[in-house]
């Protein structure tokens, strides 16, 4: 009846992840009853569950990224804190836990943190930016989010019911195999994995389609942000790579379940194809997400240093470079894997000439700031923070690209040093600085500055502190993922790297702080304008937050950076230009498929991971079910009269001539 | 802040390579495409990522082709015949799928129903082929867990077969939808999806005809 699922699934021997999802559970119960019990239920199931608004999307997928941003880190501190203990001794977490640790990790940190963070600045910021009312397909968008919270949702669920995956981030065979891992940790990574991965190559389609056919009328290629650009390449990259991530993890699911041969030791299965595959999809995700977080700084560096991008066309082009090239470098992963010389040098040179592209950015934005009025807010503090940190992990990664240098360095802390280098360094760094960025954008008030730089300050140290001992422990020798160890030399190094990341809970600490501050704090930070930074971008030709339409009437584009060349007339006429003739606006309803959807997914994903069949057929029977009931549907679209339009939009023209007429008196 | 206001001077600084203003929708600076371009487009790219998948199994299927672990190979295994009336039975449902558009176009619903319904009984027919080929060679012990080669075969052509059975569940829920619904745009735009989805899947089992069937039994 219930397949593998018994009482032995829940792990009453071991207290941690019993207690931690017991809190996690709590939490969760008082937030809905908290909800039910200030009646806001239906706002949230109309204004957020159902929304297919792309900025709720937004916000709420960076919800989602924020969190497991959150697990994964505590996963961080267990590792770190075992490791400082356990120099000639067990520490506190057994090895198949450990093991668990570092698998779930890696997972969450890249495929539920970093992802959910990126696509949902993404969702949030291209139509804006690109002067659209939505995204091309708005109730997709919904379906694709709650499909990356199911996969969260399943990750999250093997904390209590079961394991999760000991094999490390990537499931390389034979090791994972049904024969060395029988339990159900793989499956819960497959499947949550795959469910995912789905709602995130629709997430790419969707963005493709949006950049490249629903632009503002005059938006031309060449007058698009900087991110929409880097968006529009990371999602090309989605479309090619996911799709590989998909097949490769099915091939596995089909050795594991049906007893196929694909890459088993047995019957002529083949285990280096799974490496190959699986990085052919794994390095241009590293570029899906920090592209994205190039375009984070584009915004941000030529907005606080007030010019134009130095060199947007170069940009464009070191953005494709790297879209394309990023698919030619898959093998530096595994140079020691047995390739042979030549092709490992093809390969090198390739990953080598790949860091041309960022190098052509780096003295982008460093020519950005030269000879500009250079304003020192948070997220221009992590922007720059960006820099340093990003060009030391781009030289260890050159280092690493050298394939005699790997051989020596290959599986140690040295690898792990340079990965968190650029991914922590890169991803997180503008995660943080686009959420001090366009926050206001979102919610119409600014976050509290001196926290937001108490957080980037501890990070920025803590970072250091934590990694660049790893650097040092990896030339010592010191393999990655190991639960114990005996070597006196490395003891030390393992400390101070505990220390680090003391430093950094430190900067979490401040980072909620700065949110809980700027909360209550919210009516005396609180931007009428719409444009708080003095933006150069369409986003901030709107009020904050904007109005589901987004733009009263579509934005005629006619220039590059065009809203900061309307500003600028507006300045010097003291006066905004004439009111435009609004008109009734179409916007998509608001619809419960993509939630319906994930309910399904969610226990087809269970099912399929305790073999529970009927439950599975049952999920599959619901979710066609609910396609068929939202292709059935009559009226999609709903109509916004335009003298409902038209009040929404003279508040804001109010609120920018005043600010005008006081920028003109002082 | 108005950016709709036409008065102002152009000063794009960007102008090299710029030859005058393209003004087609969902081009350049035209403006949003209509939604018949934008939900077409939108497939073609669902349909590219798709292609990528079946190319990550033709890439293991070529990997493993030799990979017989004592098992049979290609050449023994393979009846040319039978999958040459697949062949035909996909094609022309493909056909027939090609006169449903015509007779959607045209708003035809007697038409559109019959070109649909022997769109969807070839597909069957294809659908019964392939799965008697499967149950052939299981009936042989030569199932996908036989070998590597095994796994490969049965996964490629079976994710073809897979496809095929949704098209043909798409296919119902499109016909029951043109009864109910009527020629409304949005309908169209779902069967412009849906034939794309058809003929896409001709595609593929060409490449698979050449690469798999006819590539397997010379070797």
């Amino acid at each position: 009846m219930l397949g593998r699922l018994g009482w032995d699934a829940i792990p009453l021997d071991q207290p941690i992840p019993l207690i931690a999802g017991a809190v996690v559970m709590l939490i969760l119960l008082g937030i809905v009853a908290w909800v039910i019990a200030r009646g806001l239920a239906p706002y949230f199931w109309n204004e957020w569950i159902t929304s297919v608004d792309h900025k709720h999307i937004g916000i709420m997928y960076v919800l989602l990224g924020l969190v497991m941003l959150f697990r994964g880190f505590i996963d961080a501190i267990m590792m770190r804190s075992q490791q400082a203990l356990a120099f000639h001794a067990q520490g506190y977490l057994p090895p198949e836990h450990y093991d668990q640790i570092f698998s779930a990790h890696g997972t969450l940190m890249i495929l539920f943190g970093a992802m959910p963070l990126v696509i949902g600045i993404m969702n949030f910021v291209v139509p804006l930016q690109l002067g659209a009312r939505d995204v091309a397909f708005p109730t997709l968008n919904s379906v694709s989010f709650w499909l990356t919270a199911t996969g969260a949702l399943l990750v999250n669920i093997s904390l209590v019911i079961g394991e999760f995956s000991r094999v490390g981030w990537l499931p390389y065979p034979p090791l994972s195999e049904l024969r060395y891992s029988p339990g159900v940790g793989v499956d819960y990574y497959l499947w949550a994995v795959q469910i995912s991965g789905i709602g995130t190559l629709l997430t790419g389609i969707n963005f493709v389609t949006t950049i490249l056919k629903i632009r503002a009328p005059g938006m031309t290629y060449l007058r698009m942000p900087m991110f929409c650009w880097t968006a529009l390449a990371s999602c090309l990259l989605i479309i090619a790579a996911f799709p590989v991530l998909t097949a490769t993890l099915a091939m596995l699911t089909l050795d594991r379940y049906l007893g196929f041969h694909f890459f088993t030791n047995e019957a002529g299965g083949n285990a280096m194809m799974f490496v190959n595959l699986i990085w052919a999809w794994g390095h241009p995700e590293v570029y899906i997400l920090v592209l994205p977080a190039f375009g984070v700084y584009s915004e941000v560096i030529s907005t606080f240093s007030g010019k134009p991008l130095f060199g947007y066309r170069s940009m464009v082009m070191a953005t494709l470079f790297i879209c394309i090239v990023s698919f030619c470098v898959w093998l530096h992963h595994f140079f020691t894997m047995g390739a042979g010389g030549d092709v490992n040098a093809v390969f090198g040179i390739a990953s080598g000439i790949i860091a041309v592209g960022t190098g052509v950015k780096m003295y982008n934005w460093l020519f950005t700031m030269y000879g500009g009025r250079i304003r020192f807010t948070t997220p221009m503090l992590w922007s720059l923070g960006f820099m340093t940190t990003f060009i030391t992990g781009g030289l260890t990664g050159v280092l690493l690209a050298v394939p005699p240098v790997d051989f020596m360095v290959h599986n140690s802390l040295f690898l792990v040093a340079h990965f968190h280098h650029v991914i922590v360094g890169g991803v997180v760094f503008a995660v943080m600085a686009a959420m001090a960025y366009w926050w206001p954008k979102a919610f119409g008030f600014r976050l509290h500055e001196g926290w937001g730089r108490a957080a980037f300050w501890f990070a920025l140290a803590g970072f250091y502190v934590t990694f660049v001992p790893m650097y040092v422990l990896g030339i010592l020798g010191m393999t990655r993922r190991l639960q114990q160890y005996d070597v006196a030399d490395w003891h030390p190094w393992v400390l101070v790297s505990g220390v680090g990341i003391v430093i950094l809970i430190g900067g979490v600490i401040c980072q909620v702080a700065q949110l809980a501050v700027s909360i209550a704090h919210r009516n005396e930070l609180r931007d009428l304008t719409g444009d708080p930074w003095d933006g150069r971008t369409l986003e901030w030709a709107t009020s904050s937050p904007p109005p589901v339409f987004n733009f009263a009437v579509l934005p005629q584009v006619k220039d590059a950076e065009y809203y900061w060349e309307v500003k600028r007339h507006a300045r010097e006429a003291a006066r905004l230009g004439r009111e435009p003739d609004y008109e009734a606006i179409e916007m998509p309803r608001n619809s419960p498929t993509g939630f319906v959807c994930a309910f399904f997914a969610t226990f087809v994903g269970f099912a399929l991971i305790w073999h529970i069949w009927w439950l599975m057929i049952l999920g599959l029977i619901g979710a066609y079910a609910t396609f068929v009931v939202f292709a059935w549907r009559d009226v999609p679209e709903y109509i916004i009269p335009a003298d409902e339009v038209a009040p929404i939009d003279r508040a804001n023209r109010e609120a920018r001539q005043e600010a005008l007429a006081g920028a003109a008196t002082t | 802040m108005s950016t709709a206001d036409s008065t102002l001077p152009i000063s794009d600084p960007y102008r090299l390579g710029y030859r005058g203003p393209n003004l087609a929708r969902g081009h350049g600076g035209g403006g949003p495409a209509t939604k018949r371009v934008i939900v077409g487009y939108g497939f073609w790219l669902f349909l590219l990522s798709d292609i990528v998948v079946f190319s990550c199994l033709f890439a293991a299927y070529a990997v493993l082709a030799d990979a017989t672990a004592g098992g049979p190979r290609a050449r023994d295994i393979f009846d040319l015949d039978r999958v040459a009336i697949e062949t035909a039975c996909l094609l022309a449902s493909s056909f027939f799928c090609g006169l449903a558009t015509i007779a959607v176009a045209q708003r035809n619903q007697i038409l559109t129903q019959a070109a649909l319904a022997i769109t969807g009984l070839l597909g069957l027919a294809f659908l019964l082929l392939e799965a008697s080929e499967f149950a052939n060679l299981y009936a042989h012990g030569d199932g996908p867990t036989r070998s590597a080669f095994l796994s490969g075969f049965f996964t490629l052509v079976g994710c073809h077969g897979l496809h095929v059975t949704v098209g043909l569940l798409w296919l119902g829920t499109m016909m029951a939808q043109f009864l109910a619904k009527g020629f409304r745009p949005d309908i169209g735009r779902r069967f412009l999806c849906f034939s794309m989805f058809w003929h896409f899947l001709d595609i593929i089992w060409v490449a698979i005809f050449s690469l798999v069937y006819l590539v397997g039994t010379r070797l």
